[in-house]
């Protein structure tokens, strides 16, 4: 690989990326691809944000004790680690089962015929 | 007790020599790392060849900078919940790294952001953008670290005369420009990867032993706080940003910059191609969020730590105030020794942090705009482009320095949230429609980056943190004297990233010129699949 060769694109287009792009396979990828992280990446950030307005504008309620000095505000921002983790977890889990095998697949198939 | 004399003056000689054996052991490193950096690849990219874990652990150590570890400890000392509120936002927004650009990135990109941008654009305009935001951004947040080191140096090295401060602020920035140079990304990434490994160690030895004070039972850990306190506040929300509606809507505000700002910081993004595939870029943003989130909790119990351990109104009186209160923790656990210890990871970080910053920056300047913009994609010389990008390290390695020395002792945080804004508003949506809207084209990635940045720049010129706060505030305006603010916000986030995103789609529909759409059909197969992905160079 040298710095001279034009940028991104390989030296002779591919002259197939539109018809993979309409293959079944390929279709098929993409939609599960955005199926999960479409809603998930909504998901987070309504949860992050309704924390934050709590922390924001509902100060008594976040206040409240539950046991010794532990809060509803700390018990819910703990929850924002563990949802992080939690979601982390399920992503990688979803990508190494339904999307690794697929994308690796159509890689070959265009890999192989350049 | 007289706690700031004790700390200023406590043992500069011993925490100077334990910063010194970091620097001499990272310097080795970079050394051997030098010998195999020779293509761009190398110097960019540390030649592809980092493991997701190691990744991980060097993204961790470029995220984790002085501003999270002493800034957010200082901030739960101080300010309590508040405090603790900023790092679920530096946290949270490692998930849109993980599930939306990440992999794509790695997939589609080469060097820097505007591989990424440019793919399916006119190249020269966009790039040109995409560089001039990259500048922008690591220049704000390079110009944080390096007046923040000033601070540091005070409290540290017990040095208070400007002119001293200065000369250390020019040693740290010296070393951080012979790491870049000699070790290119890959010295860059192991300093990093040092660094981290110190930092998160030297955080979890120091939790164990706060939680072993009160029994490893939290609840009592908080009670401490608050008996030193003198206030259940310190347990509550609202003590720092819930005095006024104003204040309420720029937490709002902030909360916003920070989740989105994390996927659009140009250092943060360009270490996703210092690894093989993009299945590695996915684990070491997965290694990272781990690390990022445990180092976050280990920093609540530390903020609470030092709110009852050493107390509020002791960190208040010690040089650097907030800043102070993880080192003033560290003395009054362990004594000097680990002072000095966690001061060189202090120092450490910084230089660190600022090579990475350093090393984005030079790649944007010599691959967008010298390589793709002067040269037209056309550089005669295989090593050119390198050469060019050391010598902006330098130059910017130069301009760092200058302007840690003049912007030292200046309110900092608003450099932080500044990087933060102009990264969510400027980078994040271009990226967002780049990756994933089939319609976006040029006029829509220009007017996004370049409605980004100068909206959010222009509303933070027009904010109270450059001018018109009473002089008396916790942090007050950089200019002093003059009111020339009509934002009434801190943080622009609020108005320039939904902007940003309206002008993207706006810039989109409005041009005659429609997108690429062969283009696209390459850019999105090769994003999902990692087909053509640029390979590791073999060694």
């Amino acid at each position: 690989m040298t710095v001279t060769e034009p940028e991104i694109r390989p030296p002779d287009q591919h002259p197939a990326w539109t018809e993979i792009q309409a293959s079944p396979d390929f279709v098929s990828l993409r939609r599960r691809l955005r199926r999960f992280v479409f809603p998930m990446t909504a998901l987070f950030f309504v949860w992050y944000m309704a924390y934050v307005l709590l922390a924001d504008y509902a100060h008594s309620f976040m206040s409240t004790k539950l046991w010794g000095n532990i809060n509803v505000g700390l018990v819910l921002g703990l929850l924002q680690f563990v949802s992080t983790f939690v979601i982390t977890t399920l992503y990688v889990r979803h990508a190494t089962k339904n999307l690794d095998p697929a994308a690796e697949k159509i890689r070959h198939e265009i890999e192989g015929d350049l | 007790m007289n706690v700031a004399a004790q700390v200023a003056g406590n043992n500069p000689v011993l925490n100077m020599s334990i910063f010194g054996v970091f620097v001499a052991i990272t310097l080795v490193v970079v050394f051997r790392a030098s010998r195999n950096t020779k293509t761009a690849a190398d110097y960019y990219a540390g030649g592809r060849s980092f493991t997701g874990p190691q990744n991980g652990v060097a993204i961790s150590g470029d995220y984790l900078s002085a501003a999270s570890f002493l800034g957010i400890a200082g901030a739960i000392a101080l300010n309590g919940y508040d405090g603790f509120l900023y790092s679920i936002g530096f946290l949270v927004a490692w998930l849109v790294a993980l599930l939306l650009v990440a992999e794509l990135l790695r997939n589609t990109g080469k060097y820097t952001m505007g591989d990424v941008l440019a793919f399916r654009m006119r190249q020269r305009p966009v790039r040109a953008a995409a560089a001039t935001s990259t500048l922008v951004v690591s220049f704000f947040y390079l110009l944080a670290q390096m007046a923040g080191a000033g601070g540091l140096v005070a409290l540290l090295l017990g040095i208070t005369s400007k002119t001293g401060q200065a000369v250390v602020i020019t040693l740290v920035g010296v070393i951080m420009i012979v790491y870049v140079l000699v070790g290119g990304m890959k010295g860059t990434t192991w300093v990093q990867i040092i660094k981290a490994a110190l930092l998160i160690t030297g955080a979890l030895a120091m939790t164990i032993w706060v939680l072993a004070k009160f029994g490893f039972n939290l609840s009592s850990l908080l009670g401490g706080a608050v008996d030193s306190a003198n206030t259940e506040a310190v347990l509550n929300p609202g003590m720092q940003y819930g005095k006024t509606e104003t204040s309420k809507l720029d937490f709002v505000s902030l909360g916003l910059a920070l989740v989105l700002g994390t996927a659009g910081l140009p250092h943060i993004l360009m270490r996703f191609y210092t690894v093989p595939t993009a299945k590695e870029a996915r684990r070491s943003v997965v290694w990272a969020i781990w690390l990022i989130g445990i180092f976050y909790l280990f920093t609540l119990v530390l903020g609470y730590g030092a709110g009852a351990l050493v107390g509020p109104d002791a960190i208040k009186a010690a040089p650097g105030k907030a800043n102070s209160a993880a080192p003033l923790l560290a003395e009054a656990l362990g004594g000097p020794v680990l002072l000095g210890l966690i001061a060189a990871v202090a120092f450490a970080t910084i230089l660190a942090v600022v090579a990475g910053l350093t090393i984005t920056a030079s790649a944007s300047f010599a691959h967008d705009i010298y390589a793709n913009i002067i040269k037209k994609g056309q550089v005669d010389d295989k090593a050119q482009e390198v050469r060019v990008a050391r010598i902006t390290a330098v130059v910017i390695g130069a301009v760092a320095i200058v302007g840690g020395i003049v912007a030292n002792g200046q309110n900092i945080a608003f450099l932080v949230a500044l990087a933060f804004a102009v990264a969510a508003s400027a980078n994040l949506p271009t990226i967002v429609y780049s990756l994933f809207w089939k319609r976006f084209n040029t006029s829509g990635a220009l007017w996004s980056i370049y409605g980004g940045l100068i909206s959010s720049i222009v509303l933070i010129v027009f904010s109270p943190a450059v001018s018109g706060k009473p002089a008396t505030a916790a942090t007050p305006s950089m200019i002093k004297g003059v009111d020339f603010h009509w934002f009434p916000l801190e943080n622009p986030g609020l108005v320039s990233i939904p902007l940003a995103f309206f002008l993207g789609w706006f810039g989109t529909v409005i041009s005659k010129r429609g997108a690429d759409a062969a283009k696209y059909a390459e850019m999105e197969v090769r994003a999902l699949t990692g087909a053509h992905a640029e390979k590791a160079t073999a060694h």
